[in-house]
């Protein structure tokens, strides 16, 4: 007797759960032959709300671990994708990718989350800074987390360009609210799950899933998002940049190859952090007087 | 209930047992009743009419009720055709200065008594307690019942207790806490209720917000069955205030609807519907943000309490 294949149902992830969108509704995602793959969540502006309560409340305790601590959970998510790497590819390739050009993106994507989790406790060092003044003052710069970013993942790669934004969000403290590529969305629901498994704390990282039409209006004017990268060419890109000024969100547009060997780099971490100078009053150090 | 005479025997030998069961089911159906944006609107400002205001910590400064009560009568200083909200809820220490900081104001100050949130004191210290509220001028008294004594049976001593304490109020409207946390089953929740009815409580309160659980729509809809047994026995219309854990604007909203499908329209207002919270209001101010403007709003826009 044959065996009936039991099939995933693809749902959204917002605070360290699964669940349907609020809405209801679904899309059918189909394959290159026209065969139906999955129905996915059709996310609407209540789910947005929701995974940004979620980002907030989950804000302060992952940006208060330790940099290196951030640095081993980063990794453990290279380590479980690494081992979920057949059905990642799978998946690709089930959406229309090549096999080959699967496995690159599969490989990129963990390399890509080895490398941000290596800058986790470096980057400070490298962005921070003594600063020198014209008074009897320690003058330090140091980096803080901008707070919850929303990502509109880019919608030609399943997995490498969604990675290749949320780890250096992650890296530096933030917390993230992520809208994943519409066409090419199983891939982000199971990236969703490696999250799950790899010691991220429930809401530092929520993925939707849906259409950027509906939602660019609600995550451009949400007041309790602090910044958004924007990985996507759109026609409401310049709305969405006018929104943002409401909160004055930082706002970046990243149209990039995410294959290509200038997408990764500190600036992707320091993109999303803010600097705070503290002037702290010193008597004169080893004679440097003033100029210290 | 069957008609008789509501003495504190009868009550005891017949209030209702209650069926937790159905309680739930028709808890969880109150939540799934799709809201339309108007009324939610109008449901929202009512919420805020009904607020208690509420600050019972130790670490309680002057400084900190005034900020409160500020608050209480300037909910929003952006937005137009806000109400006030119903009352602060103070300790008694606190009486004197709220009291001063709301005149002017048809904000009401409630004061906790009775040693709260224990209620482990002698009477002599409970009724003193709540004198010095009076004295200080609170509106209302929020006392504990003894839920030792309650759960070990005693309970004419549970009646006299809050019957003296309710004569030491005066023209003070009385709340009568029965820290349902604290009761185990809803059968005790329904008993004391009938009690503290009986008593002359003016309202009946949950919790004190030190114990978890605190009001659950469970318990609050046994509270409000009460509430309306009473009301249909005598024609006497009792308070009810949930406080604690309510604190976001859907579920208040919730708690409205139970309201008006179990005692009706005539308790959907200030005077005998109350929610205890502190950081209701903001949930609520933000939610009407959003109605107006049409953009989440973010706790950062809002005042920290």
């Amino acid at each position: 007797m044959g065996r009936l294949e039991v099939l995933k149902t693809y749902k959204i992830y917002i605070g360290g759960a699964f669940p349907r969108t609020e809405s209801g509704r679904t899309y059918p995602l189909h394959g290159k032959k026209g065969d139906l793959l999955a129905n996915i969540c059709l996310s609407s502006r209540k789910d947005v709300r929701n995974a940004v309560v979620a980002a907030r409340k989950a804000f302060g305790g992952w940006s208060e671990k330790t940099a290196f601590n951030r640095g081993q959970i980063l990794y453990r998510i290279a380590e479980m994708m690494e081992g979920r790497k057949a059905q990642l590819m799978e998946e690709l390739v089930a959406m229309g990718f090549t096999k080959v050009a699967a496995e690159k993106e599969v490989l990129l994507s963990i390399d890509r989350c080895i490398y941000y989790a290596g800058w986790c406790d470096k980057y400070q060092a490298v962005v921070s800074s003594v600063n020198p003044v014209a008074s009897a003052h320690f003058n330090f710069t140091v980096a803080e987390p901008t707070g919850v970013v929303a990502i509109i993942a880019d919608e030609k790669t399943g997995l490498l360009g969604l990675v290749s934004l949320l780890l250096p969000i992650l890296a530096g403290g933030n917390t993230a609210v992520v809208l994943a590529s519409q066409s090419l969305a199983m891939s982000s629901i199971t990236l969703a799950e490696i999250i799950h498994s790899s010691d991220v704390p429930g809401g530092v990282v929520n993925i939707l899933t849906g259409d950027l039409n509906e939602l660019a209006e609600t995550f451009s004017t949400h007041m309790d998002i602090n910044a958004l990268a924007l990985s996507r060419s759109t026609d409401l890109k310049k709305k969405i940049a006018e929104n943002c000024t409401v909160n004055v969100k930082r706002f970046f547009s990243y149209d990039k190859n995410w294959a290509d060997a200038s997408a990764q780099g500190l600036h992707f971490i320091s993109d999303f952090q803010e600097y705070k100078t503290t002037w702290h009053p010193i008597e004169k150090i080893g004679g440097a007087g003033g100029g210290y | 209930m069957k008609t008789m005479v509501p003495n504190l025997k009868n009550i005891i030998n017949h209030s209702p047992s209650i069926d937790k069961v159905g309680v739930e089911e028709r808890c969880a159906r109150f939540q799934s009743r799709s809201i339309k944006n108007e009324s939610k609107w109008e449901g929202l400002k009512m919420v805020l009419s009904m607020i208690d205001l509420t600050t019972l910590e130790g670490k309680d400064t002057p400084g900190k009720v005034k900020q409160m009560c500020y608050k209480a009568h300037h909910l929003n200083d952006n937005m137009s055709d806000l109400p006030n909200v119903a009352a602060v809820c103070v300790y008694p220490s606190m009486v004197k200065l709220a009291k001063k900081e709301l005149i002017g104001t048809n904000i009401k100050v409630a004061s906790v008594s009775t040693a709260f949130p224990s209620g482990q004191a002698p009477l002599s210290v409970k009724l003193s307690d709540t004198k010095f509220a009076v004295d200080n001028g609170a509106d209302e008294i929020d006392m504990v019942i003894s839920r030792g004594e309650f759960l070990s049976g005693d309970y004419n001593f549970v009646h006299d207790e809050i019957a003296t304490i309710k004569e030491a109020c005066g023209h003070a409207r009385l709340k009568v806490i029965l820290e349902t946390g604290e009761l185990s089953t809803l059968d005790n929740v329904r008993l004391a209720s009938d009690i503290a009815i009986l008593a002359g409580a003016d309202f009946i309160k949950t919790s004190t917000g030190k114990i978890s659980p605190a009001a659950t729509m469970p318990v609050t809809y046994t509270m409000l069955q009460a509430i309306r047994d009473h009301y249909v026995a005598t024609g006497k219309m009792i308070g009810m205030k949930p406080a604690g854990g309510i604190s976001n604007s859907k579920l208040a909203l919730h708690y409205l609807v139970m309201v008006k499908e179990t005692v009706g329209d005539e308790w959907l207002n200030n005077t005998y519907f109350r929610f205890g919270a502190s950081s209701l209001a903001n949930d609520v101010l933000m939610q009407i943000q959003k109605a107006k403007t049409g953009i989440y709003s973010s706790a950062d826009y809002f005042s920290i309490d």
